[in-house]
Order: C-alpha cells, then sequence, then structure tokens
C-alpha cells in the first residue's frame, strides 16, 4: 500500500507503469497467439482483437449499462461509508459497544452474499436498491475495519491533552480520531472501491433491467464470449476510475499525510 | 491563596500484579504569577505528579486543590504541555494553536486573529499556514508552547519542554520562555531534569528523590531578575547548586 501512496508525481508514475504494461502487452501477445495457434472456437475463448472489435462495436452500449452498474457501485460504497462512519463512532465512544458489534461484523462477512442476494430481490424488488444493498455489504467491512483500527492508533497522550483542555468525548473524535484514522480509512476505502464494481454485477445477475450483469448475463446465455470480456474489460476500467477518484479525494482530504511522505 | 496546593499526595500503580510504588507523600504549591521548578532523577514519577494535577490520574491519597477548591475541572486553571509537543500534523501552524483556547467554545476567527498576533512573540511568523512536519524541533516546541500560552489559564504546567532540544538552542529558549512568562504574567509550574535550567528560570526548586518521590529540598531561588546567561557562573547561583546536587547525590 504504501508503494502506491509514494508514487508521487506523473513522471514517478509513469516509470513504475513501464513494466505493468509491458507484462500486460506480453500476455495479451501470448493470449493471441494460443488461440491462433490452436484454432480455438470463439465460444470457447475469443482472442484479444476479436474482444477489442466487439468492444468498438458495443461502445455505445456498454457505456449505458455501465452508467448502472456505476451509479449502484457509487451509491452502495457511499452507504458503505455512511454506516462505517456511525459503527466506528459508535464502537469507540464504548469498549462494551465495541466488543458487542466487532465479532458480529466479522460474522456477516462470513455470509455468502451470493446467496442472500436474491433474497434482497425478494425484499427490495428489481430496481437500484437490492444492488445498493449488495455492494454496501461487500465494501463496509473493510472501510468499517480499518476506520475502527485507524482511530484505536490515534495517540493516547493528544486525546488525554485534549480531555484536560476540556473537550468533550465527542469533540475528541471528531478532532483527534476521525482525522488520525484518515490515512487506514482511505486504506480501506481502496479495496471497498475496487469491490465495488463487483458487488454490484453481483446484484445485477441476479436479476435487473440494465447493468454490466445483465449485459454479462445475456452474453454468457448466448455464448458471446467476446462480449462478457468487453464487458469484464470495462469493469476493469470502471473500477480503476473509482480507485483513481478515491486516491484524488485522499490526496485534498489529507494533504498533510502526503506532505510527510514526500519529506520522509 | 495557592494557585495549586498538593498535600501528602500518595500513587502506587499496580503493573502486572506488582505494586510500584510512584509518589509518596509530596506536598508542593504554586502561587499566583510564580516560577517553580521541580527537579528529579528521570522515571521518578514527576508526569505523574502532572497527571494528578490534571485529574487524568487520581492519588490514593492526600489532597489537590486548585485555587483552593478541590472539584474545579483542571481545565479551567492550569493549561499543560506534556513532553511530546503533540501537534497535530492534520492542521496547520495557526489551527494548531488555537486549540486550548477554541476548547470554551470561542468564535474561531477572533481566537485565529488573537494568535496571528502573537506569532512574532513566539517566532513562528510566516509558518501560519504550514503543517508541524515542516517546522523544526525548536518551533514545534514553540508551537506546542503558544498553544499552551494561549489557553489563558492561572498556571502553565510545562513538562520538561526543552528536553528535546539540543544545548545550545535549550540556553536561548530558557532567555525566551523568561521573555513569555513576563509577557503573561502565568503562574509556572516546570518539570525539568536540567538543574541549572530549573535555578535558572525559578523562583523556588523543588527537588525530588528517586521513586518512591518525596520533595527532599524546598529551595527558593533569590536570584535578581531578569537573568542573563552569565549569572550560570555566578558564586551564588553555584552554591544553589551544590545544594540541589547535593540533596540529589550525584556529586
Amino acid at each position: 500500500m504504501s508503494r502506491l501512496n509514494r508514487a508521487g508525481g506523473p513522471v514517478n508514475m509513469g516509470g513504475r507503469l513501464w513494466p505493468a504494461l509491458f507484462c500486460l502487452l506480453a500476455f495479451f501477445l501470448a493470449w493471441e497467439a494460443g488461440v491462433r495457434l490452436l484454432a480455438i472456437k470463439p465460444y470457447i475463448l475469443p482472442a484479444p482483437s476479436q474482444v477489442l472489435d466487439t468492444f468498438g462495436d458495443m461502445l455505445p452500449l456498454l457505456i449505458r449499462h455501465s452508467q448502472s452498474t456505476l451509479l449502484e457501485a457509487v451509491t452502495g460504497l457511499a452507504a458503505a461509508v455512511g454506516v462505517a462512519l456511525v459503527l466506528a463512532a459508535l464502537m469507540d465512544l464504548h469498549p462494551w459497544i465495541r466488543q458487542g458489534i466487532y465479532p458480529l461484523l466479522v460474522v456477516s462477512q462470513t455470509v455468502p452474499i451470493i446467496s442472500i442476494a436474491p433474497l434482497f430481490i425478494i425484499w427490495f424488488g428489481y430496481g437500484i436498491l437490492p444492488k445498493v444493498v449488495v455492494v454496501a455489504l461487500v465494501c463496509f467491512f473493510p472501510v468499517v475495519v480499518n476506520l475502527v483500527e485507524g482511530m484505536q492508533s490515534a495517540d493516547c497522550d493528544m486525546v488525554n491533552l485534549l480531555r484536560v483542555m476540556g473537550y468533550s468525548r465527542w469533540q475528541v473524535i471528531r478532532l483527534v480520531r476521525f482525522p488520525s484514522a484518515l490515512p487506514s480509512f482511505f486504506a480501506g476505502l481502496k479495496i471497498a472501491g475496487t469491490y465495488s464494481v463487483m458487488g454490484a454485477v453481483i446484484g445485477e445477475w441476479l436479476g435487473a433491467v440494465s447493468g454490466l450483469g445483465v449485459f454479462m448475463t445475456r452474453a454468457t446465455h448466448a455464448y458471446q464470449l467476446d462480449r462478457v470480456f468487453a464487458a469484464i474489460f470495462i469493469i476493469i476500467l470502471v473500477s480503476l476510475l473509482i480507485y483513481a477518484v478515491i486516491e484524488m479525494l485522499a490526496r485534498l482530504a489529507m494533504p498533510w499525510y502526503y506532505n510527510e511522505r514526500r519529506n520522509d | 491563596m495557592a494557585e495549586i496546593f498538593l498535600e501528602d499526595v500518595t500513587k502506587t500503580f499496580s503493573i502486572n500484579g506488582v505494586l510500584l510504588s510512584v509518589l509518596d507523600g509530596v506536598t508542593v504549591q504554586v502561587e499566583e504569577g510564580e516560577f517553580v521548578s521541580l527537579i528529579g532523577p528521570s522515571g521518578c514519577g514527576k508526569s505523574t505528579l502532572f497527571n494528578i494535577i490534571c485529574g487524568l490520574t487520581t492519588p490514593d491519597r492526600g489532597r489537590v486543590l486548585l485555587c483552593g477548591q478541590d472539584n474545579v475541572p483542571a481545565g479551567e486553571v492550569v493549561s499543560y504541555m506534556p513532553q511530546k509537543d503533540l501537534l497535530m500534523p492534520w492542521r496547520t501552524v495557526l489551527d494548531n494553536v488555537i486549540l486550548a483556547r477554541r476548547a470554551g467554545g470561542r468564535e474561531r476567527a477572533a481566537v485565529q486573529s488573537e494568535a496571528r498576533e502573537l506569532m512574532p512573540l513566539f517566532g513562528l511568523t510566516g509558518f501560519e499556514n504550514s503543517y508541524p512536519a515542516e517546522l523544526s524541533g525548536g518551533m514545534r516546541q514553540r508551537a506546542a508552547l503558544m498553544r499552551t500560552v494561549l489557553a489563558r489559564r492561572r498556571v502553565l504546567l510545562l513538562d520538561e519542554p526543552l528536553g528535546a532540544l539540543d544545548a545550545i538552542t535549550r540556553t536561548r529558549m530558557q532567555q525566551w520562555l523568561l521573555k513569555v512568562w513576563n509577557n503573561f504574567r502565568q503562574a509556572v509550574f516546570f518539570v525539568t531534569h536540567d538543574i541549572d535550567e530549573a535555578i535558572f528560570l525559578s523562583d523556588r526548586v523543588y527537588v525530588l528523590t528517586t521513586r518512591p518521590a518525596r520533595v527532599c529540598l524546598h529551595l527558593p531561588v533569590s536570584l535578581p531578575r531578569p537573568r542573563r546567561a552569565a549569572l550560570l557562573t555566578d558564586p551564588s547561583f553555584l552554591a544553589l547548586k551544590k545544594e540541589i546536587m547535593h540533596a540529589l547525590q550525584v556529586q
């Protein structure tokens, strides 16, 4: 994680990107060569060049579907952050609350989302809500865990000092605990951000009118694997977009943090 | 009436079942506007004593009176500066120094302009919008002291505020600290393990023994003010130093 954060300016980023781009290119070349040499049928595995063609042709449709998926992912992520903030603040108020809630959080992650997601369709219908719930369920855990750990890591001397100054418990949370938790909060948010699109797609698989999940289900059923891969490609792009936005927000929210890293 | 009056304060900690007696019947007081130092070997319980004054630790025995009362919230009488500067890395210098002053819910803009006027005295002019990580050690200490002074409480509790500084910066900071004290006329209760520093700054010095700490010497320092660096080699200064060294048995 620290390596990613240390990637400071664009020059630095470019230097780091080359090896990854090279490997990616080599991977696609091997794929293309394999498909051509072994004459693999397109409904088993399409060649990257064919996927690219399909991607170009289907772009307007893919963009329309991505819009619903992106909306679900971002709404779900925002809901997850909201829930995480409230839970973390509650858990910080009293150790008793933390000991009560924390195990439940862990248990909530052991429930297989894929098996309870159909229930959300029954409860919340075919609209956007069940997808948002799935995304929020997938995303809130890394956010809340990182937030709680971050708040715990706040300097107790600083907390004591503020208590002596006369600040209330709640003010101490706002002034010390939340700011100290920001770096780890954003680390968790980045994980959640990459999960969010996946959560939205899973939600759409189970029943929706639009979205990349619907597009993929239809394509799979029709053995149009080139379309499936085109959808996967755009899912990757959307996930990276969300990641980049979170990284940007982190830089806006914690200029001091990135300053310190540069000074190190 | 004393600003701070501690009588017969005793504290024992239990660490993993082992009893550790830290303070044993300590009686000290600080009068209005006075500069009082507390000196003792490292780890003798000086910081515990400050925590007791602040209400962060409760004594097993003894009385703690602030302004003659035993139930006033410590924060209303004292302003505490712990050993670590505890500046918040996510706040600018200006927002850090107003923190204590704002505890009562004062308006931000008003406190900020109050702080801006004092920046020159604390040598922080031009660094208002810097983050603490961009400051030198001496500047961080000055910012922390500014936060403490700006709280405008009757007593400043300073826990080895100059301890982390190099000798040259330290001597300069001592002179400057006296200037600040002169400016605001708050009483100062100062913890140090530097004998010269204690004598140079104070009206009175309390010397503590090793753990469990007791007051083994109470020494009034009647050297004239303002004090200059030349005082450090004055015979009257050296006589006081000898007395403290004798009490600490470090000869």
